[in-house]
């Protein structure tokens, strides 16, 4: 890998060694947004590990707290009004939430690095794409101008952009979203980092443009073995490249499973809800299976468990004790009271009828 | 299904001038859509799919007469819409109504729920008298589910999900016969668009109308469409009936824009056929001779690029249906 061999040129290999192959731990991640309006708990004790290879996929609705996660591991949290209030975020061995600025520096970019969802608004508009590729090399690498560009226009032509060499002095406005979006991935890229986060990568893309892009991805981490965790809403993205998946729901992590194993058999109420409530473009189906109701709002999050109000097998004990992320099986989580029952295939006792629920009105 | 024609758009044209120079002289024009002819069928759903910029919103706005057209012609009920005038229009405009994709900002903030979905009374005065107004909103908010009593709420007060309820109670309010959704759900969380799919589907039943759906989410459209277009590039490629798009594809950038859809099911991984188009859409300023996708094809041969293909029946395997392709050829994507 050239990109390797440029490293040990420079003399700058990196110093962090994974442990078997564990990448990064998350242990009890707790981050709450101090407002006006009062304190929204948006992360409350979400527990993850990555290894060296693997695709985590975090899944979840908007307001659920996947990119705050995201956000939160990469030290790039808006704070105020948000703030990490508990737990560890480990890599390689060392808790990164605990270190310097300086020293975090030196994992962020080079270590785990991240590409985000709206690339016309994450490149800056006033600077060409190639000086922006670049800078990841003089910041890091201490490469002078000539060099650096150099390796732009190499990381260009690595994420298929056609004639790189004559586009690096181009500006983002002049890309179509595809190709700004390949961009972000080469800045992301550039210092060979061992974890990558996505965050809706390809949501606002059109679906021709997210083949290619997901096809990118995977390529690249076949190449680089790095660690990828995929944050985004979309089953079917998930279901074509994800190994693992947590599915997050009001902050919590309510469901934690190998790909194969969710999808046959979904362990948590709300995970069964998200996968009879889709169309699928292979089959004509009936009415769909919604999930009634609306998410939780984040100041005032349900006693219980907090997916209660819109459960259709929810029972006083789901109103008064919150469930555990109970083990349900090999490598295999589920935060609710009756999941060794769903995760047999046997449906708990209906407590209340589905179009109870329609309508969604918030109280 | 009664086969009655309720809408018929024939040969719609429409261009934007692409203006430049102090004196703001037409440089160019944009193509957003050139010669797109369907017939909509009373009570049925036609989807109409594609990708940004190939002038499916546009089109939907020409269905509601927001653009005046470049050329062409549309016929609602036998009635010609582009030269109805003053009174005549109005009256029309009651029969064809529109969802917009974004709850967020095609509700005006300033004003009560029951000031939006009451205000196409203000303006069609004779629909309901005066006095009726208040509980024909109350009705028309229990009708897509929301609570009745939140007539003076704002919309900042609802959720995504609930103010695409409201747009549908105000599209509803004058009795339309046709409602032409603009992406009216991609805009929601996946448990909230069912939830919205399903209402569409129970006021259509309920009311007998007829939507054209537009929306870029192809699993969506093959669950609430009787008849799917396919849009590339300002001109409709493929028309027909959901089986015969998604089971028996014969236009080529249809069965790549299936095969690229993610299917969740991930012990199809692998299995399924993908179909990974390169390069990006062109511009619709300059928009490729003959068959627009022949620069992205894998089948193109000279006479794509010189001769116009056009949209006719053509054999899909089991029987025919409409598609732009020279070379079409059903193939299994799905």
């Amino acid at each position: 890998m050239s990109s390797t061999l440029n490293n040990e040129v420079l003399g700058s290999t990196s110093s962090w060694q994974p442990h078997d192959g564990l990448l990064l731990e998350v242990d009890g991640l707790e981050v709450e947004f101090r407002t006006r309006e009062g304190v929204a708990k948006a992360i409350n004790g979400v527990s993850f590990d990555l290894r060296e290879g693997e695709t985590l996929a975090i899944l979840g609705e908007s307001g659920s707290g996947k990119s705050v996660t995201a956000q939160a591991v990469m030290g790039i949290l808006d704070s105020p009004p948000g703030f990490v209030t508990g737990g560890e975020v480990r890599y390689c061995g060392e808790d990164i939430l605990a270190m310097s600025d300086e020293r975090r520096r030196t994992i962020r970019g080079p270590e785990i690095s991240m590409v985000f969802q709206d690339a016309l608004s994450s490149l800056n508009p006033v600077f060409p794409v190639g000086w922006q590729i670049a800078e990841m090399f003089r910041q890091h690498r201490g490469m002078n101008k000539s060099n650096a560009l150099a390796e732009a226009v190499r990381l260009m032509e690595r994420v298929q952009i056609p004639g790189a060499a004559q586009r690096v002095k181009a500006y983002p406005h002049q890309f179509s979203g595809g190709m700004r979006q390949r961009i972000m991935i080469a800045m992301a890229i550039a210092l060979d980092p061992a974890v990558l986060i996505a965050d809706e990568p390809t949501t606002a893309l059109d679906v021709t443009v997210q083949a290619q892009i997901m096809q990118l991805l995977e390529e690249l981490q076949a190449e680089r073995r790095m660690g990828l965790i995929l944050i985004t809403h979309d089953l079917g993205v998930v279901a074509d490249v994800a190994d693992r998946i947590a599915v997050m729901y009001a902050g919590r992590i309510v469901e934690y499973a190998d790909v194969f194993d969710l999808y046959a058999q979904p362990a948590h109420p709300y995970t069964k809800g998200l996968l009879e409530s889709i169309p699928r473009l292979d089959r004509k189906g009936e009415t769909l299976a919604s999930i009634g109701g609306l998410p939780p709002n984040l100041m005032q999050i349900p006693p219980g468990c907090p997916f209660n109000p819109r459960c259709n097998y929810a029972q006083d004990i789901c109103r008064e004790q919150r469930p555990e992320l109970y083990e349900v099986g090999h490598h295999r989580r589920s935060a609710c009271h009756f999941a060794d029952q769903l995760v047999r295939g046997q449906e708990p006792p209906l407590t209340r009828r589905r179009d109870q629920l329609e309508g969604g009105v918030r109280p | 299904m009664s086969r009655e024609v309720i809408l018929e758009a024939d040969n719609l044209v429409k261009y934007y001038p692409i203006r430049a120079g102090v004196l703001r002289r037409t440089i160019g024009q944009v193509k957003a859509l050139d010669g797109v002819s369907f017939k909509l069928y009373k009570g049925e759903t036609l989807g109409i799919v594609g990708e940004s910029g190939c002038g499916k919103s546009t089109l939907g706005r020409m269905l509601m007469r927001l653009e005046e057209p470049t050329a062409g012609t549309l016929t609602f009920d036998g009635v010609d819409v582009y030269t109805q005038k003053g009174a005549a229009m109005r009256r029309l405009r009651r029969d064809i109504q529109i969802v917009f994709q974004d709850p967020y900002t095609s509700l005006n903030p300033r004003k009560t729920v029951g000031d939006i979905v009451g205000e196409p009374f203000e303006i069609h005065r004779d629909v309901v008298p005066k006095g009726g107004r208040r509980r024909r909103v109350q009705e028309l908010l229990d009708l897509v589910g929301l609570n009745p009593e939140h007539i003076n709420r704002y919309p900042h007060q609802f959720s995504g999900g609930q103010r695409q309820r409201i747009g549908i109670a105000r599209g509803l309010a004058l009795n339309p016969k046709v409602i032409i959704c603009d992406e009216p759900v991609s805009a929601l969380d996946v448990s909230v668009q069912a939830q919205v799919v399903n209402l569409l589907e129970k006021l259509q039943s309920e009311f007998g109308l007829a939507y054209v759906f537009i929306a870029h989410d192809l699993s969506v459209v093959r669950h609430i469409s009787d008849r799917v277009g396919v849009m590339y590039l300002g001109t409709m490629v493929e028309l027909g009936d959901e089986e015969q798009i998604y089971s028996r594809p014969t236009h080529p950038y249809t069965q790549a824009l299936l095969s690229a859809v993610p299917v969740p099911d991930p012990t199809l991984r692998g299995r399924r056929e993908q179909i990974v188009l390169a390069g990006d859409v062109p511009s619709p300023a300059n928009p490729p001779s003959g068959c627009r996708f022949h620069t992205r094809c894998w089948k193109a041969q000279q006479k794509c690029v010189t001769d116009v293909p056009l949209l006719i029946n053509r054999p899909d395997g089991r029987g025919a249906h409409d598609s732009a392709c020279h070379f079409a050829e059903a193939r299994v994507v799905v």
